[in-house]
């Protein structure tokens, strides 16, 4: 008999964010309580001063969003955790994140809205308000999790992207990948691939804050190393100063779009399962990606050509991964707990090239593998 | 007379950003010179200064001197102060806002900043009134004053911010004025030296908007109303409450002493590797013996 991993644990998706965001280098966390994100807090409020890290319990949301970017000018890795209500508070605070460039995490448990809606009930709703939350026209890495060790390895991620790219960097979780345990191996400390953001390497005097580079992405300098310069919410030349030139606007706002599509091909994350000789192709993230599998097992059992892609960043939006299942004539099928946010993207993408079905549900529980298979069927 | 000027080359980005967006007459300035003259007197260095301001005219300020600078959104100065002072306590971090920006959208950051007793000065200038946006009444309008959303007065009592201060629990609170400029060059200079959250308000004039839409003049006639109703704290003592009616206190408010924030933090921090079980890394290392010992058998 095979004996049990040692490694082996019980886990809780919101644990495993947890132990990510430590693994990932995380030293701040300031948070609001809300079901269901409220284990992370809890998590790093014992973890965090152990590492000579920092958990603080702000006033609400959009105190929280406010400390984790005044912490990460100060050169430490942040984060915090929320749901869909302490999400909506915290929209200003990341529009300022983004443009200014200020790398942090925010986890969004995602639960059923609108407004207080469904605490403790799975949905998928978010997925277009963490793209277009906040004001104003913004690129923004958004990525998701279905199983508890993605909880950890996307955590991981998110923080990865956040430093190299110097961006916020969005987590949404699903209520019952969250909640849910399930048996899980971390990897070592040693094996997880800790990336840190570029400090600047020349004179102080010579530093320009936001100038461009060959990577889109400039070095970033942290308060009290001797780069003093400016950071603000408004939109500022490459010195960090506020500006109202157009020749100074146009090229900095495209930047901060290029430094992200430019590497979409590091950012978008996928996974094939069975898509290859599939007539059906189901397009599904979070909790519904299980689902999906089980139900593409099930329909090979009955000779059904189907298979799956799942979605593990949502935003860029991976569109290449799906011209190519739109190119190669597949019937897509895209079952998410919501009235269609990524079903909209998929047939933008598609331009009724191919038939993209829908199966939508709103009424807080998980799509079942069933549903998924019936939906198969009604189609063949 | 001081000559200014070594430290106007010192200390401002007096070759990037000027002239400033402050209507001639503004108070602002005025509070610049004596917080500029109160961080040369203490001797901080340029780069373990952290400013930190929110939006609207006060909000401007950081843009013009040469520190470790952060101008962030409407009333969230405070939040992003406590981030960057608690992931690097070394820096002496000074927040700069207006009233509408610390008791309005910001009031509750306010209160709690004050009662964590966050290591930090907040500097606080209350012109009474919303001067960016055109000139609206804000919560320390007095009460019949109007704004440019007051046209009949405002039907609204008003805050007294460092009354709020002092409830809240900040250790240090002190109001100084424009017009009594050695005042607050000495009042910044004690609240930038105190241990915990210090708030120094600032009474200034906003002769653009409250002035004109108030009828009290130009920048000058503002600045004799200040001369003319602020009275020392001390004096203030024995003065009956209808005396002190249409008057302010100025001078230092409440000195007092408290454990700040960090200072907690840090033994929660011991107490909670104390509280470990394993130790710090032990646990991946038994779990590696763990292994070899399995791996033997």
């Amino acid at each position: 008999m095979k004996k049990p991993d040692p490694r082996a644990k019980l886990m809780q998706g919101n644990e495993a964010c947890a132990a990510g965001a430590i693994a990932a280098g995380c030293r701040f966390f300031a948070g609001y309580p809300i079901t269901p994100a409220s284990e992370i807090a809890e998590q790093l409020s014992v973890r965090l001063p152990q590492v000579d890290g920092t958990f603080i319990q702000m006033e609400d949301e959009i105190a929280s969003m406010g400390a984790i970017i005044g912490a990460s000018l100060a050169g430490a890795k942040s984060m915090t955790a929320t749901s869909g209500p302490g999400f909506s508070l915290m929209q200003e605070n990341l529009g300022f994140a983004c443009i200014a460039e200020v790398p942090c995490v925010v986890v969004n448990v995602m639960r059923g809205g609108p407004s207080t809606g469904l605490p403790t009930n799975p949905s998928q709703g978010d997925v277009m308000q963490a793209r277009w939350g906040t004001h104003g026209d913004h690129p923004i890495i958004v990525l998701s999790a279905s199983s508890v060790l993605e909880c950890f390895t996307m955590t991981v991620k998110a923080f990865n992207f956040s430093e190299r790219y110097r961006t916020p960097v969005i987590l949404l979780l699903d209520e019952v990948v969250a909640h849910m345990r399930e048996k899980v191996i971390l990897p070592k400390p040693s094996e997880v691939e800790v990336i840190d953001r570029v400090k600047p390497s020349v004179p102080p005097e010579w530093y320009l804050p936001y100038e461009d580079t060959s990577f889109g992405v400039p070095p970033m300098g942290i308060f009290g190393e001797g780069y003093r310069y400016h950071v603000t919410g408004l939109t500022h030349d490459i010195r960090g100063f506020p500006t109202l030139r157009q020749d100074e606007i146009e090229p900095f706002l495209i930047r901060l779009f290029r430094k992200i599509s430019t590497h979409s091909d590091d950012i978008r994350l996928v996974e094939h399962f069975m898509t290859v000789d599939a007539e059906i192709v189901v397009i599904a993230y979070g909790c519904v990606a299980r689902s999906a599998r089980r139900a593409v097992l099930e329909a090979r059992s009955e000779g059904m050509k189907v298979g799956m892609l799942k979605l593990i960043t949502l935003w860029p939006f991976p569109r290449s991964y799906i011209e190519l299942l739109v190119k190669a004539g597949k019937t897509l099928l895209i079952p998410e707990m919501n009235m269609g946010q990524v079903s909209r993207e998929v047939k933008r993408v598609s331009e009724g090239m191919t038939q993209v079905l829908t199966l939508n549900k709103i009424d807080g529980t998980i799509i079942s593998p069933k549903e998924i298979l019936v939906k198969m069927k009604e189609k063949r | 007379m001081i000559d200014d000027r070594p430290l106007i080359y010192k200390y401002l980005r007096h070759d990037k950003k000027f002239p400033h967006v402050w209507c001639p007459g503004c108070g602002i300035g005025t509070m610049v010179g004596s917080l500029i003259r109160a961080i040369d007197h203490i001797g901080y260095t340029k780069d373990e200064i952290v400013m930190v301001s929110g939006i609207g005219c006060s909000g401007r300020l950081p843009v013009y001197v040469d520190f470790n600078t952060l101008h962030t959104t409407h009333g969230r100065a405070l939040t992003f102060a406590t981030g960057v002072k608690l992931a690097k306590p070394d820096l002496k971090v000074i927040v700069i806002m207006g009233d509408g920006d610390a008791t309005a959208i910001g009031g509750n950051h306010f209160i709690h900043a004050a009662r964590r007793n966050i290591d930090l000065t907040a500097i606080i200038v209350n012109n009474s009134i919303y001067g960016m946006t055109g000139g609206q009444y804000s919560p320390t309008t007095p009460y019949g004053d109007r704004g440019t959303t007051a046209t009949y007065g405002t039907v609204e009592n008003s805050f007294n911010i460092s009354q709020l201060a002092v409830c809240a629990g900040a250790v240090y609170v002190a109001r100084g004025t424009v017009y009594h400029t050695r005042q607050l060059d000495q009042l910044i200079e004690k609240a930038l030296q105190k241990k915990g959250f210090s708030v120094v308000e600032v009474i200034s004039q906003c002769q653009t908007h409250f002035g004109r839409l108030n009828k009290r003049g130009n920048h000058i006639e503002m600045l004799k109303w200040q001369r003319d109703h602020a009275v020392s704290v001390e004096k203030a003592r024995n003065l009956s409450a209808a005396e002190m009616a249409d008057k302010f206190e100025t001078g230092v408010l409440v000195d007092r002493e408290a454990p700040t924030y960090h200072e907690e933090y840090a033994k929660l921090r011991q107490k909670a590797k104390e509280a470990m079980t394993p130790p710090v890394g032990q646990e991946e290392k038994e779990e590696s013996d763990r292994r070899e010992a399995s791996d033997r058998h």
